[in-house]
């Protein structure tokens, strides 16, 4: 089988260890990888910030380096949801504003071949246990819009239960947003903080080792937040409990084996 | 919509800002906000059928708006029939106007009030006190408000943000100013409290003459006016006074009784988590054993309220909006509404539903209003639990993108063109210059580079817009190959 990496701009430019993580694990269960170069970002800042107008290249863009890929896997449950929720409907209202059909059919072309890694897994390669080997507590903290906006439900759950040495341990009100929402961190930080904050009290009172998430642009924020021990003097933000965890994407975690460990 | 009360509001981070840094503040949200949260979500799971009754109910609204014409012009026909009279209020000014005439002709100076988002929507207690004529509110979390001088910051419990201890303070020091007053010694004990504010409340009962109330339904094909509630203070107003106002938003009309099956069993579920509410008063105009044997009022008026309802039905993203019910579900699980309090919403609206409803009533063009659309992680809770399934996230985008590039919109009524909010500038432009480099993978492999050989740099603090990030976190650090890189280097240029 075949897949094409679509690896996010998040990733491409600061997180390419999950990137190369999710190369290394697909190749292990015997799938091979293509990297379109032609990808670049699916637009998802600049539409969830109302730039709709600014998003439609970014839609063709996409979808002309995905098109004649069977299975596009990628390691962000949010930017899976902006190109199968949200594409489509830019390429509606393009229609609607007489704009023509391409977007929408560009849109409605790609959509259903995108699969967030953890979706496609368990859906599209039928496995949970990936092979890996993890000896630490984790626990793990589903973004929103693989939580609701994909309905993933408990396959990253089921994946990590699956991997050896690994502790899994449940995080108290799992299902609240983390706070960061793309342009909303810096457009409502304080909110933005305190929800955060909030977050990482959470994980680290069950003492687990690794925070694990699905969506590197979660984790930027909850790990700034963890690395920055000086949180804002003045405000009644938790203070973060030590020793606090680490973040680190999922992937990286079901990359990881006895025989090779960790990513080097 | 008008109603000058919120005018003026700074826009909602600065607000929030004040709420997050209240520690008792957030302690009581999140204490109360919980609570109801978990309580509904068991209700809710009692029915194996909640999705299609969602679904129900989202039809029925829709079928409803779509024809509210006609079933408006049924509704008056019906109330009309049944001894009623009906009037029309195309904005919050004309609303007042006519219940401060109804008042009044009536040669009375106080009024007794059922809980209504719709009368606090159009500041008729304020208008009713210009007009020297006094509004008492008889919920009791309502009345805990109008004693406290204070603003309301939930739809269902406007006090959310008070505790037992600042309660009774607020009772020992205003009740006696307006009627009874609270016993003394008064304790913190809920049903003490309870006691105190039954005691003052029933004086105002047996004297009111007028009362004012909303609806949370009206039947179109019966003309019958649906009030939802706990306390029973709310029957006491409907039923002792012998002038019975009533100011209704046009879109709460139903068609048909038998609609009324749905919203029956999800909008007490989705507000007090309770399986039915303990009271819900039904009238229909003076009804065949009201008025002539002294049992019920003798007069009914209906107010039907416009304020930016039929501009908001113009609009084909945002009109889903008319469905809410105002269960105030969306409130309680939204993270953002736990952390900034009701108040920062600026609108008798919290929370997400007010997000997506004060920028369309009010239009945006308002610091507070122009904000709303952005104060939302779209983290999608509310979405989720909404019992008539108001995709909130998709309106709230929409909106931004009224703010931030301009875009259609009905305001009275005529279709014009919004120019983008003051203040996005900066932003548009940089959001232009992303998308350009995004849109060139080559730059995009250029600036990486660039970036990469400046990691060593790696400021803890950033300037301009970039500071809303660093104050509170550190920056992600840049790694010395980006993935592109990794790749050619790995495996030669991409397919
Ligand atoms: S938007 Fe939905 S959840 Fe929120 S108050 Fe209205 S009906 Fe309830």
């Amino acid at each position: 089988m075949r897949v094409a990496l679509f690896v996010t701009c998040v990733n491409d430019v600061l997180y390419p260890r999950t990137g190369i993580a999710v190369v290394r694990l697909l190749e292990r269960l015997g799938v091979d990888v293509d990297f379109p170069a032609g990808q670049t970002c699916c637009g998802q800042p600049q539409y969830n910030t109302g730039y709709r107008h600014e998003t439609e290249p970014l839609l063709r863009r996409t979808a002309e380096a995905f098109a004649g890929h069977e299975y596009v896997v990628t390691p962000s449950g949010s930017c899976a949801a902006m190109i199968r929720e949200h594409y489509p409907r830019i390429g509606r209202k393009a229609e609607r504003e007489g704009r023509g059909s391409g977007l929408a059919d560009a849109a409605r072309s790609l959509a259903p071949r995108v699969h967030e890694l953890t979706e496609f897994l368990v859906d599209v390669l039928g496995v949970t246990d990936v092979g890996a080997y993890f000896p630490h507590t984790v626990t793990y903290h589903p973004s929103c819009h693989g939580l609701r906006g994909l309905g993933l439900g408990d396959r990253p759950r089921r994946l990590l239960a699956a991997v050896r040495g690994l502790r899994l341990v449940e995080l108290p009100g799992a299902e609240e947003c983390c706070g960061f929402g793309g342009t909303f961190a810096v457009k409502n930080p304080d909110v933005s903080t305190a929800m955060g904050t909030d977050k990482i009290a959470s994980a680290a009172a069950t003492g687990a080792e690794v925070l694990c998430g699905a969506d590197n642009s979660c984790l930027a924020h909850l790990d700034g937040l963890l690395r920055r021990a000086d949180v804002a003097p003045g405000t009644p933000h938790r203070p973060v409990p030590r020793p606090a965890p680490r973040t680190l994407h999922l992937a990286e975690i079901l990359a990881a084996t006895e025989e090779e460990g960790p990513l080097p | 919509m008008t109603g000058g009360t919120y005018l003026g509001m700074p826009a909602f981070p600065v607000a929030a800002r004040e709420a997050v840094r209240d520690g008792v503040l957030r302690a009581n949200l999140r204490r109360a906000t919980h609570t109801i949260r978990d309580r509904r979500a068991r209700a809710v799971a009692e029915l194996a059928d909640w999705d299609r009754l969602r679904a129900a109910g989202a039809a029925v609204k829709d079928h409803t708006l779509r024809h509210l014409d006609r079933y408006l012009l049924q509704l008056e026909e019906a109330v009309n029939a049944a001894g009623g009279t009906v009037h029309w209020a195309v904005d919050a000014d004309e609303a007042n106007r006519i219940v401060t005439e109804i008042v009044r002709a009536t040669g009375e100076r106080e009024v007794v009030k059922v809980k209504s988002m719709a009368t606090q929507e159009i500041g008729l207690n304020e208008a009713l006190e210009a007009a020297g004529i006094a509004a008492y509110e008889t919920d009791l979390a309502e009345l805990i408000v109008q004693l406290g001088h204070d603003r309301p910051s939930h739809i269902l419990v406007p006090a959310i943000h008070r505790n037992r201890a600042e309660i009774r303070d607020i009772f020992r020091a205003e009740m006696g100013r307006w009627g009874r007053p609270a016993p003394d010694p008064l304790g913190d004990d809920p049903r003490e409290l309870a006691e105190a504010a039954r005691l003052h409340l029933r004086e105002k009962f047996l004297h009111a003459k007028v009362a004012v109330s909303g609806a949370n339904f009206m039947v179109a094909e019966t003309g019958t006016m649906v009030v939802f509630e706990s306390e029973g203070n709310g029957r006491m107003c409907l039923t002792l006074p012998e002038t019975l106002i009533s100011v209704v938003g046009i879109e709460k009309v139903v068609p048909t009784f038998r609609d009324l099956e749905i919203f029956l069993q999800t909008l007490p579920r989705s507000s007090t988590a309770e399986r039915m509410n303990p009271y819900t008063t039904m009238w229909t105009g003076l009804g065949p054993s009201r008025g002539a044997d002294g049992d019920g009022p003798s007069a009914f008026h209906l107010v039907l309220l416009d304020n930016g309802r039929t501009d908001t039905l113009a609009d084909e993203t945002g009109r889903q909006a008319l469905r809410c019910i105002r269960c105030s579900a969306c409130l309680n699980v939204c993270p953002v509404y736990e952390r900034a309090g009701g108040h920062a919403y600026g609108s008798v609206y919290p929370g997400p539903i007010g997000a997506v409803l004060s920028p369309q009533l009010r239009g945006t063009d308002s610091d507070i209003d122009a904000s709303l659309p952005f104060a939302s992680t779209l983290c999608g809770a509310c979405y989720e639990v909404c019992p008539v399934a108001i995709d909130i996230p998709e309106i709230l985008v929409h909106l931004r993108e009224r703010v931030a590039q301009g875009g259609p919109a009905t305001r009275d009524g005529i279709r014009v063109r919004i120019r983008p909010a003051h203040g996005h500038a900066a932003e548009r432009a940089a959001m232009r210059a992303a998308r350009l480099l995004l849109d060139r993978p080559g730059a995009l492999r250029a600036g990486e580079r660039l970036l990469a050989r400046a990691r060593r740099l790696a400021p803890r603090r950033l300037p301009g817009p970039g500071r809303a990030w660093t104050d509170t976190r550190e920056l992600p650090p840049v790694p010395a190959e980006s993935f592109r890189d990794w790749w050619t280097r790995e495996r030669g240029t991409g397919r």
